[in-house]
Parts: structure tokens; C-alpha cells; sequence
């Protein structure tokens, strides 16, 4: 219960009036239960409802989600079901590449997206999902290995090319691995904030964690109900996700082991 | 279906065994992506990292000047050094602490043991979020729940979190305490994989549940630890959004909040000092790379393998 207790505080905050969030920090229940709080977060700020926050993440979400598993999808299968000279090398970077910090890279991604001009664009935060995440390539790899190697052959003998093996066969095996790679896709992307706050300087590009982060910035002490209550929406959908995928979430993280 | 007939059985053998083309056109996307992405921007990364760049005009070269600076004037920077890794080592081994701790006490064949499971997990799942970064804010606040609950408790005076940079500093290692989930579940897995057996034979013989601990689960769980000792490490050093949420951007109070990430991001992209940042971020990189090294090496002294005994 005491791990909870922080979240169900900040849900119950978010009814109450923005004077007393405070002064009854010790309680609770609101009293009086208030609505408007939501209603004046949704309004947004700088003129942009908190509707067009939601929707920016959403495109950025959706595009890098199917982008990175299809993409990681089609890597696996190169590295955990055909043989090719370097195979060793490129899967030793691509293991490398996952243990790398990601501030090592930041700065001249920066520069590159800059020149090409792309600032205040989704497409440096979309773009470079394109190409395969190499936590869901070893993911991938591993459910893959899974499956028996018969069904490649007795699909082969039937006259399938790999690529067509690839499509009929692997692809519908791995919906479990999918799908938790698609779920960890969602989060990362959802909560980002390091890379929407390099790239998106319009207010009306920003992004939810953005919205939240320009909120706590404006508002400072005066409308802490609406902040807290924009801040139960953000999690919403994280929530909701995680309740009806918990089980391929849980699968996902003792299979491999990464992130958090 | 007869096509394999034309062909002698050597030469399809070594159509089986390379098939370049296909190989090739799977993973394109990775090396594409890898030399674009990853490989060309840590070279340049250590290139610029030589240099004296604003992004506006062209990169001066200086030689070492960034890392002279970086070693020896700038007193910021040493700050946040000591400030990572005060958060690298006493967060890390608290997280995973309580994360061995809960694991244990969920494996166990209870009924409803799962939805425990699913719960504490949630808190890791969305705690990367600025939105629980803003809640964990609120809570440490002056007149937050914490306060009200010490005060509930009998403390009379609050307890200014923010106001004194050792203070703030432990928010944020709380946080990253409250967000064991992931270590927790890969130690559940492994308590999983430990024979009941050795631990009713450990009781018949009479040992307290502090022995068992120590002679069975510790030694049978230490590759496990390593692993996730390994990856919370490198984590942690990279801690980013919380820092600069909890401390609006400054790294406060007094830098205490100042981790290495975030100090790099203001050198970056608030001073747009692109080459002190990228040589804070190659030492940061080889500091990692260290350290996990170090980790690996040392690991034959403490990591026990079961199949190497026998």
C-alpha cells in the first residue's frame, strides 16, 4: 500500500480545490470533490488545448511505434535465422550499441537534424526509430529462436523465398514479441522529454510531457489543481495500456531483463 | 519443388549455409541506422570534443582545452561528477535492496500473488514520466504529504527537501528507490530457477532463515545481481528527466541536483558549448565503459556459476 500511496495522493489532488491541495495534504479525501480542475487543464495554455498535446504524442507514438518493431522485427530475423559473412561483427554492434549512453549521441544528432532542417519537426524523434531499437531486435532474436527451425524448412520445401518465410510464417509466431516490444515502444516514447525538449520550440509541436513541463514552468504555485489533473490525464493512457497488457509487460522484462 | 534436384548437393549445402543477399537485406535497416545514427555521430562526437563549437559559426579547434577545462577549472562540473555518482551509489544498491527484498517476499505461492506482482511494477512503468516527476515534486514539497505524514508522526519541524542540496539529492534517490519493478521482476525469475530442495535440506540441517539467505539465495542469485547491478548502473548514470524536473532546469539547490546528464544537456543546449558537452559526453562514455568493465572483472570473485563447480 505504501508504494501506492503516492499515486492514489496525486489522483485525489487532482479534486481538490487548488488552494487546499496543501494545506490537507494529510487527508485524502477532497473535500469539496472538484471537477473544474480538469476542465480548466484541458483548456491548455498558450492557446492550445491540452487535446492538441495529447494528439501531437499520439502521431509520435503510433509512427516510431510501428516503425521501430517492424523494423527490429525484420533485423531479428536476419540475425536469428540466416547465416551471412559478418554476422558476428554486426550483431557485436548492435549488443554494443544497446549498452551505449545515449548522451554520447545526442549532441551531433542534434547538429545533423539541424543542418538538414528539421528543428521543430517530429522527424527527429521519429526517424532514426525507423532503423530497428536493439533492445526489441534482441528481444525479437530470442522469442525467435523459440520457434522451431522445421517450419522455416517445411515452408522452404513448400517454395517459400525468405522473405515470404519471414511474412507467413515468423511474423505471425512473434505477436507475443511484438507486442511487448510495442508496449515498451509506447512508454518511451510517451514519457520522452529530453528529445521533444531539444527539437519542438512551438508550443503547438509540443508533446504531452512537454505541455506538462511548460505548465509547471507558467503556473508555478497558482493552479496546481489543473496541473496535477492535466498530469492524471497524461498517465491515463500509460495506465490503461499497462492493465490490459501487464502480462506480456511482465513476460517482456524477465525475458530480457533491460531498461528502467 | 523438384528444383533442387539440378543442383549437387555441395553447392546447395552452400546455398544454406551463406545466403549473403537475404542476410544482407534483413538487417539493412540496423546498419543504415547504425552508421547514421549511432556509428558517424560518436565520431564526431569525439572530433568535436576537440574543439570550440556554437553550432552557429564553424568548429575552432583547441586540442584539449575542453577536457583542461573540464579536469581542472571548472568546479561545476567536478560538482556534478560528485553528485552522479553520491546518486550512482547510494541509489543503485538501495533500489536493488529493496527490489531482492520484495521479490522475496512475492515468491511465494499465494493466492493473488500476481496481482501484487502487477502493482508494484507500476510504479516503474510510468516513472519516467515528468507527470510522476511533478507528483514526487509535490510530495517532498514544504507543506507536501510527506511533511503532513512526518508531522502526523510526531516531527514538529518540516523538512525543507528542496532547501538543502543533500536533502534534494535524496528525493530523487527515493524516487528512483520507489521504481524497483524491473530489477525486482529479473530477481523474481531468478528465485524462481533456485531448487527448493537446497532450502529444505538447509533446514533440516538446522539453519535460521539468515543462513539461508547468505549460504543459499546470495551466492545462487549473484550472476543475476551482476546482471542487474550492470544495467542499473548505466541507468543511473544517465538519469535525466527527473533531475530536471524536480529542479525546473537548474540542477538545484546549489547544483545538488546537478547529475551529469543534466549538467551536459545545459552545456549543450542552453549554452550551446557543443564541444565542452561533447567531451563531457566521451567521458562520460569511457567512465561507463569502465566501470562496467570493472564490474565484469571483479565478478569472479563474488559471482557464483553453478556449472563451473562441476
Amino acid at each position: 500500500m505504501l508504494m501506492l500511496y503516492p499515486l492514489v495522493w496525486f489522483l485525489m489532488s487532482s479534486f481538490k480545490e487548488s488552494s487546499s491541495i496543501f494545506t490537507t495534504a494529510h487527508s485524502l479525501i477532497p473535500d469539496p470533490w472538484v471537477w473544474t480542475n480538469y476542465v480548466i487543464g484541458w483548456a491548455g495554455i498558450g492557446g492550445h488545448s491540452f487535446g492538441t498535446f495529447i494528439k501531437n504524442s499520439f502521431v509520435i507514438v503510433v509512427l516510431s511505434t510501428i516503425g521501430a518493431v517492424f523494423s527490429s522485427a525484420l533485423i531479428a530475423y536476419g540475425f536469428a535465422r540466416i547465416n551471412f559473412y559478418g554476422k558476428r561483427f554486426w550483431f557485436t554492434c548492435m549488443m554494443l550499441t544497446m549498452m551505449l549512453p545515449h548522451d554520447v549521441v545526442i549532441i551531433p544528432q542534434y547538429i545533423l537534424f539541424s543542418k538538414l532542417g528539421w528543428l521543430n519537426s517530429f522527424k527527429p524523434i521519429i526517424v532514426p526509430q525507423l532503423f530497428g531499437m536493439p533492445f526489441f531486435i534482441f528481444l525479437m532474436m530470442q522469442f525467435i529462436r523459440t520457434i522451431p527451425a522445421e517450419l522455416d524448412e517445411a515452408a522452404k520445401i513448400d517454395g517459400c523465398s525468405k522473405y515470404s518465410i519471414f511474412f507467413k510464417v515468423i511474423l505471425p509466431l512473434l505477436a507475443p514479441a511484438l507486442a511487448t516490444s510495442a508496449i515498451f515502444s509506447f512508454y518511451w516514447r510517451w514519457e520522452d522529454l529530453i528529445n521533444p525538449l531539444i527539437y519542438l520550440n512551438k508550443p503547438e509541436l509540443y508533446t504531452v510531457s512537454m505541455a506538462l513541463k511548460m505548465f509547471l514552468d507558467s503556473q508555478s504555485a497558482s493552479n496546481w489543481g489543473a496541473m496535477f489533473a492535466m498530469s492524471v490525464v497524461s498517465l491515463l493512457p500509460v495506465v490503461v495500456v499497462f492493465f490490459i497488457f501487464q502480462k506480456y509487460i511482465v513476460e517482456g522484462i524477465s525475458i530480457t531483463g533491460l531498461k528502467g | 519443388m523438384s528444383a533442387v534436384m539440378g543442383e549437387g548437393v555441395d553447392q546447395m549445402k552452400l546455398r544454406t549455409k551463406y545466403d549473403n543477399v537475404a542476410g544482407y537485406t534483413f538487417i539493412a535497416p540496423f546498419i543504415i541506422g547504425f552508421l547514421c545514427f549511432t556509428l558517424i555521430p560518436i565520431l564526431a562526437s569525439f572530433y568535436l570534443s576537440f574543439t570550440d563549437y556554437d553550432l552557429f559559426s564553424s568548429p575552432q579547434w583547441i586540442g584539449l582545452d575542453n577536457y583542461k577545462e573540464m579536469f581542472f577549472e571548472d568546479e561545476k562540473y567536478w560538482n556534478s561528477v560528485k553528485v552522479t555518482f553520491y546518486y550512482v551509489l547510494a541509489g543503485v544498491p538501495l533500489r536493488l535492496g529493496v527490489a531482492l527484498f520484495i521479490a522475496m517476499l512475492l515468491n511465494r505461492d499465494l493466492q493473488g500473488i500476481g496481482i501484487y506482482r502487477t502493482l508494484f511494477y507500476l510504479p516503474s512503468i510510468i516513472g519516467g514520466s515528468v507527470a510522476v516527476a511533478i507528483m514526487w515534486r509535490n510530495l517532498f514539497g514544504n507543506d507536501g504529504a510527506i511533511n503532513a505524514l512526518l508531522f502526523f508522526l510526531g516531527v514538529e519541524q518540516p523538512i525543507y527537501w528542496y532547501q538543502d542540496p543533500i536533502s534534494a539529492l535524496w528525493t530523487l534517490i527515493f524516487l528512483s528507490a520507489w521504481q524497483f519493478g524491473s530489477p525486482m521482476l529479473i530477481f523474481l525469475a531468478g528465485l524462481k530457477n533456485i531448487p527448493k530442495t537446497y532450502y529444505e535440506a538447509a533446514s533440516v540441517d538446522g539453519a535460521h532463515a539468515g543462513h539461508r539467505f547468505f549460504k543459499i539465495t546470495l551466492p545462487l542469485l549473484s550472476p543475476i545481481i551482476l546482471f542487474n547491478l550492470v544495467m542499473q548502473t548505466i541507468g543511473a548514470f544517465m538519469t535525466f528527466t527527473p533531475a530536471y524536473i524536480i529542479s525546473n532546469g537548474t540542477g538545484g539547490p546549489l547544483d545538488g541536483t546537478l547529475l551529469y546528464s543534466l549538467y551536459l544537456f545545459q552545456q549543450a543546449f542552453s549554452f550551446f558549448h557543443m564541444g565542452y558537452a561533447s567531451a563531457m559526453a566521451w567521458v562520460m562514455l569511457a567512465v561507463i565503459a569502465l566501470l562496467t568493465l570493472l564490474l565484469f572483472k571483479t565478478s569472479s570473485y563474488w559471482v557464483h556459476y553453478e556449472s563451473k563447480e562441476e
